[in-house]
């Protein structure tokens, strides 16, 4: 029997998908464009957010890529609060990839501001994909329950903010923050938590300063 | 189905480097998937002889080395692997962060 012959490769699966990503940051930055990747599961509030977050920035334009396997219930709801909105369709895939991305980008024809790229609604997947984002928003709702930092690591590991959402329903859920805390700051030392709601529309202020400060960079 | 493009790319990396390599077919794909990288390896498996149907990686077998994800003490330095709701260290009880082991996903070699 002959022997096989072993080639290395050592080359990541995701090389395509990265390459694209960073393409897509490159041009992004050159036109003055700060880019967002906001993830978070199915009704955490993400459509939500960025409605609060679009109508409090005032000398900044804003754009939304709006990702969902099907409909465009949230991008109607976004331009008619007078936000460019593009909406892609996946129509399957349960995460956003960089060609995706790509294409929509232009679509949009995007010039200086801040894009908000809303991610397919999934706690798991589009935290390992980088689609050209400057940074990673997790939208996490009380109502998820304390324990999803020790269920899903990776997408609190790698989130740069995270909105904690609903907090005008803790009178009414067990929400155990210092658990939730515990485990959020084991696996992430920098993302300020931000306690929102999107309902009394309190908690916002913290997060637009955040989002100007990172545009000032 | 989340396993279908990325065992795609699989096979389109592995027939490159064998056509790079003048081999007429590919016998063995040697990869390194982690535990974290978001892919289960059996979905992998099970879909790639329908996946490599037609290409040089048909006939080939796929060997996946598993990589389980550990976290590193940031009090001993210890890597350990993690319980169930916990981060905390089974040497001395601090605090564990995250590393990038068990987050691997790549092709180490294939045979030829």
């Amino acid at each position: 029997m002959s022997e096989n012959n072993e080639i290395e490769v050592m080359q990541s699966v995701y090389d395509k998908n990265d390459e694209v990503a960073s393409k897509i940051n490159a041009e992004l930055t050159k036109k003055g464009i700060y880019a967002i990747n906001v993830m978070g599961a199915p009704g955490a509030g993400k459509t939500s957010t960025l409605i609060q977050i679009t109508k409090r920035l005032k000398s900044i334009t804003p754009y939304v890529i709006e990702g969902d396997i099907e409909a465009d219930f949230d991008t109607k709801t976004l331009l008619s609060l007078g936000v460019k909105t593009i909406q892609i369709n996946t129509n399957g895939a349960c995460h956003l990839d960089s060609p995706l991305i790509d294409k929509a980008v232009n679509d949009l024809n995007v010039d200086s501001g801040v894009l908000f790229i809303e991610n397919i609604g999934n706690l798991v997947c589009p935290a390992e994909f980088m689609i050209g984002e400057h940074a990673k928003m997790l939208i996490s709702p009380v109502t998820e329950g304390s324990d999803k930092p020790y269920k899903y690591p990776l997408a609190f590991e790698k989130a740069d903010i995270i909105i904690l959402n609903k907090c005008d329903l803790i009178p009414y859920i067990d929400f155990d923050e210092e658990f939730f805390m515990k485990g959020v700051r084991a696996l992430n030392k920098t993302a300020p938590v931000i306690k929102v709601s999107c309902k009394t529309e309190e908690g916002f202020d913290e997060v637009i300063s955040w989002i100007m400060e990172k545009i000032q960079k | 189905m989340h396993e279908y493009p990325i065992t795609k790319r699989i096979i389109e990396i592995a027939d490159e480097y064998a056509i790079k390599n003048n081999a007429k077919e590919v016998k063995r794909i040697n990869l390194v998937v982690g535990d974290y990288c978001g892919y289960v390896s059996s979905s992998i498996e099970l879909y790639f002889d329908i996946i490599a149907e037609g290409s040089l990686c048909q006939k080939a077998t796929l060997n996946i080395e598993r990589v389980k994800p550990m976290l590193k003490c940031t009090s001993c330095n210890t890597l350990f692997e993690r319980q169930a709701f916990s981060f905390t260290c089974p040497v001395c009880g601090g605090d564990g962060a995250p590393t990038d082991i068990g987050k691997e996903f790549y092709i180490k070699s294939i045979e030829v």
